[in-house]
């Protein structure tokens, strides 16, 4: 049990010598309190697994360094950083029964038999394994061969963080859903600080207190669910995360209104700040922009189509060459295939080249 | 409903028919035929019944006798090479390169001696061994080592089975290279992260994996070992005395060098029939250990 500190960390496949747009890890600096959840969210090629790797100390960072309890394990083997991993695909020992596969970690450190064949009693109990203890683990299903890989980590009672890469991705849809379950249950059961890479953002929202968005080898924003949905750091991460994704359009913005098209948005908060020749765009979920019968003063979008989600409709619009997703509230109806946008000023974000600005109340 | 009759389909199975009939049925029989005969020449035959397979299994004949002491050197043979060429191989995968171009140099230099024909392995390993002008045979003997194949049976034996341990063990190094090739590298990342040691990664991790194509190695290299007939003919012709004259060796001795085709076409069916046995009993192994990893369902 551990918290993690990363210090100005990062890794480049090619050597430090090469330019930093290049890093598949750009430097990075940020602190895991121990017994949190994290995940990491990013789409594929974005450094998340890298990241993880570097973590687990499978890759030796080119640059900077990693903390455990304020301790540098930088240059410690995997062996010697006391983590537990569980692979995309299930990694098991094939021709050990599923209790000699949980015993093996702890067999290889030569701990006494007594002691482990309590803590794969404890082990195969927490994982619902009991019952298949002294069965040949080759014959499983992948998701209890993914419980066996989770196991053979938390078997080891030393174990100072669990890292996750996209565990579930060999796993059926529902039982995915009972074994993110089951981990949230054993995260909240064993104080342990979880690391979980994913590219799915209802995983990494429904599993972790903390996302870590990551984007071209950057780790664009770390927050709650919440911070991530209400308030995104980077137009990639109000893309990213929500399904619609955030809408981005670019926008003159003066003072407390933004200008689009000849329209005029109105803004919550004042922006003076903004720099001078920066790409300045205005950023709004659909789910605070609704689509209302056109009229004087609002702007009038047209209409692609209307996605039915059952709960919700989303009109997918065109307003110039900006394509806008927006809430169309039941009893909406358009008549001439236009709609007017209402936008609720609070949830309206300023970005200059990509960066979320604060605005000034 | 009513069946359609067309006869026209005969055309279609009967070129097989032929083929087979003529490239296997009709040599066999011919066989059959003639273990059953003797025959003293002149394309004439007398009828002898089972009477060569009764003297083929009685160690107390002189048929007998060859017969069962060259299965036996064959056996031993087979034996050696395999408690060599397996481990070996094993051994040579395990320390290749994994990326790279040296990957490529030590496919292309393990493969060379697949690549080159029986007769003329035979033939390097035959001049390569003489005391008089090989490398090896002049070597050894310049080191004081009494060194000559054709007058001492072990160093006969030595010779062919290490020519045959040059010859092969490049088989099974392939083979078992492609299995390990196979294993992800999750696999060795998982047992570095459980602080597994070498040997614990090789018999976890390797040797589980490689499990099936050792199967494959061992299967192909007891077959052909067991029929082995150019090398050692061409580097010993057999000897000296009988002592590396292989049953196949025997066969060509009996059959063209005597002309008892009686004597020869049964004990080429019992060969035959020893290799279909040992290739049947090996292939029901390898399928069954197949079935058995297949993953149950609902076993979680």
């Amino acid at each position: 049990m551990a918290r993690i500190d990363l210090v100005d960390l990062a890794h480049s496949y090619g050597g430090n010598d090469a330019p930093e747009e290049s890093f598949a890890l750009k430097p990075v600096t940020m602190t895991w309190r121990q017994g949190g959840a994290y995940a990491l969210l990013g789409p594929s090629g974005c450094g998340k697994t890298t990241l993880l790797n570097v973590i687990s100390g499978i890759i030796t960072p080119s640059r900077g360094k990693i903390l455990f309890d304020g301790k540098d394990i930088t240059p410690l083997s995997t062996q010697k950083r006391n983590i537990a991993q569980v692979f995309q695909f299930p990694v098991i020992y094939d021709t050990m029964t599923v209790g000699q596969n949980l015993a093996f970690p702890l067999k290889n450190r030569g701990v006494a038999k007594s002691e482990v064949d309590k803590r794969v009693a404890e082990i195969g109990r927490l994982l619902d394994l009991e019952p298949y203890l002294n069965r040949k683990a080759t014959r499983l299903t992948a998701d209890a061969k993914q419980k066996i890989s989770l196991g053979r980590g938390l078997v080891r009672s030393d174990v100072a963080a669990v890292l996750f890469d996209e565990p579930l991705t060999v796993i059926d849809p529902e039982l995915k859903w009972q074994l993110r379950s089951k981990l949230k249950a054993l995260h909240r059961e064993l104080d342990l600080t979880m690391i979980y890479v994913t590219h799915d953002q209802t995983e990494a929202l429904t599993f972790a207190d903390t996302v870590v968005v990551m984007h071209d080898g950057r780790v664009v924003q770390s927050g709650t669910p919440a911070e991530l949905f209400d308030k995104p750091a980077h137009t990639f991460v109000g893309y990213f995360i929500g399904s619609p994704g955030m809408n981005i359009i670019p926008a003159e913005v003066r003072g407390r209104e933004a200008h689009v098209g000849g329209h005029v948005i109105a803004l919550d908060r004042a922006y003076g700040n903004l720099p001078s020749g920066a790409k300045i765009e205005i950023g709004v979920r659909p789910e605070f922009v609704e689509a209302v019968a056109p009229a004087p003063g609002l702007l009038t979008a047209k209409i692609e189509r209307i996605d039915d989600l059952g709960r919700i409709r989303f009109a997918r619009t065109r307003l110039g060459d900006a394509k806008l997703a927006v809430r169309a509230p039941a009893g909406f109806a358009s008549v001439d295939g236009t709609a007017g946008l209402k936008f609720d000023p609070s949830h309206v974000h300023v970005y200059a080249d990509s960066l979320l600005v604060e605005g000034a109340a | 409903m009513d069946k359609i009759v067309n006869q026209k389909a005969w055309f279609l199975v009967l070129p097989v028919f032929l083929v087979v009939a003529f490239s296997a049925v009709l040599p066999l029989m011919t066989v059959v035929n003639y273990s059953m005969q003797d025959t003293f020449g002149n394309n004439q035959f007398f009828w002898n019944g089972v009477g060569w397979f009764k003297e083929l299994l009685d160690p107390s004949t002189d048929l007998g006798g060859r017969f069962l002491a060259s299965l036996g050197r064959n056996l031993f043979f087979s034996l050696v090479i395999l408690a060599i060429e397996v481990p070996l191989g094993i051994l040579v995968a395990l320390s290749m390169p994994r990326q790279g171009w040296t990957v490529a140099a030590c496919l292309v230099i393990l493969a060379l001696p697949l690549l080159i024909p029986w007769n003329v392995v035979g033939t390097i390993w035959q001049i390569f061994g003489r005391p008089d002008i090989g490398l090896l045979g002049y070597v050894l003997n310049a080191m004081g080592i009494d060194y000559n194949y054709v007058s001492n049976e072990i160093d006969a034996w030595v010779t062919v089975i290490v020519m045959d341990v040059w010859h092969w063990t490049s088989l099974v190094a392939l083979l078992c290279y492609a299995g390990l090739k196979s294993i992800p590298e999750a696999y060795y990342q998982a047992a570095q992260i459980d602080g597994a040691s070498r040997w614990a990664v090789f018999k976890a991790i390797q040797l589980p994996k490689m499990n099936r194509v050792l199967l494959i190695a061992v299967l192909l290299r007891f077959m052909d070992s067991f029929m082995i007939y150019t090398e050692p003919f061409v580097v010993t012709g057999g000897g000296p005395g009988n002592s590396t004259t292989f049953v196949s060796i025997e066969l060509v001795k009996i059959a063209l060098g005597q002309f008892d085709l009686g004597k020869a076409a049964a004990l080429s069916l019992v060969y035959n029939l020893i290799i279909l046995i040992v290739c049947w009993i090996f292939y029901t192994v390898m399928t069954n250990a197949g079935a058995e990893r297949k993953p149950q369902e609902g076993a979680a």
